[in-house]
């Protein structure tokens, strides 16, 4: 008769898995990473600058930070709170008010001919305003182009801008186009290292 | 009388550990699937701001990442305290930006450099001029999708 083999010892597999557990444990993150995404502007040369188109004055929305984090809008100190409806009334301008931007028609899918807003916001920042002021100003700015895209998805399809197809955002991207310009900043260059 | 019932008479048998290897690697697997591999070592403090119109970095191989903030406290006595650029696993200026993205761009294969994004994770107790410094850098760089790397606040 054939010799009955000895059963192998498996508790030490439990002990294996936890080292392997642990191993995962301390050099993975868990966080999955996420943020504003933006687009910068070209690189255009100095002697190329002069050429930039000027704009008239009713549709250019100044915000401007200074170096204690106060905010300036239009001239006026502004509370950040108070940005993103600011921001909205200037680019929807519904009641086509002298002192809000001028809009031009335009052929656009699924809308047909539709007014379309010149206004650009204009954003311009110390070299000593801190970095989580500015991410939050640009927040507010991207909403606000975020939540009249929303609406007017809710608007014309019945859905939000999420839930629409390509084409479709595509559409109302044409309507409210993200016109955020930054200017350079204005203010002794510390440079940094 | 079962009172004074013989001791060890009637030992209860061992509970069998047979399942436990099984459990454990089901969660070693949830972790292996649900969490990524650190990238680099911290070398500066990043405490990122909030935000809540973000948007997920979905193909992390075409991210590339640039870190700025106080170095750690062992670095403090070399680096000093001022905000710095760390670029992989070193500190880097600003000047260094420009070959950090051409090389980062030759490891790409060619048809997905044109969707790269520059992810910048930068502290938020930082001034603007070392991030402007950074933005004028890439710009020459004609890397231009940028990412600002935030934290999810909740919706007022």
């Amino acid at each position: 008769m054939a010799r009955k083999i000895p059963e192998i010892p498996s508790a030490s597999l439990a002990d294996i898995a936890f080292m392997l557990l642990i191993f995962f444990l301390v050099t993975t993150t868990m966080d999955v990473d996420s943020g504003l995404e933006r687009r910068l502007p070209q690189w255009v040369d100095r002697d190329q600058l002069d050429e930039t188109p000027q704009i008239n004055e009713r549709n250019i929305f100044v915000v401007l930070v200074n170096r204690n984090n106060d905010l300036l809008v239009e001239g006026e100190y502004t509370n950040i709170d108070e940005l993103r409806d600011r921001a909205k009334e200037f680019l929807a301008n519904p009641t086509n008010a002298e002192n809000l931007p001028e809009k031009e028609p335009k052929e656009i899918p699924y809308f047909g001919e539709v007014m379309v807003s010149k206004g650009v916001i204009s954003l311009r920042n110390d070299l000593d305003t801190r970095y989580g002021t500015y991410l939050a100003v640009q927040n507010e700015l991207v909403a606000a182009f975020n939540e009249l895209r929303d609406e007017l998805a809710r608007d014309h399809f019945g859905k939000s801008y999420d839930e629409l197809d390509g084409e479709q955002q595509d559409a109302i991207r044409d309507v409210y186009p993200l016109m955020i310009s930054e200017a350079e900043p204005k203010g002794k260059n510390v440079g940094g290292n | 009388m079962s009172k004074f019932r013989k001791k060890g008479g009637k030992e209860l048998p061992p509970i069998s550990t047979a399942s436990l290897p099984d459990i454990v690697f089901m969660l070693l697997f949830f972790f292996m699937v649900s969490t990524t591999m650190r990238e680099v070592t911290y070398k500066v403090q990043i405490h990122l701001p909030e935000a809540t119109e973000l948007s997920k970095l979905e193909k992390k191989s075409l991210v590339s990442y640039i870190y700025v903030g106080e170095p750690l406290l062992q670095y403090q006595k070399t680096f000093g305290v001022a905000p710095r650029i760390q670029l992989n696993d070193e500190f880097a200026t600003v000047n260094d930006i420009q070959d950090y993205v051409t090389s980062e761009r030759e490891a790409r294969a060619e048809d997905e450099r044109p969707m790269m994004i520059t992810s910048l994770k930068v502290d938020e107790n930082t001034k603007m001029g070392i991030v402007n410094d950074i933005k004028q850098e890439l710009r020459k760089a004609a890397a231009l999708h940028i990412n600002y790397s935030s934290r999810r606040r909740a919706e007022r």
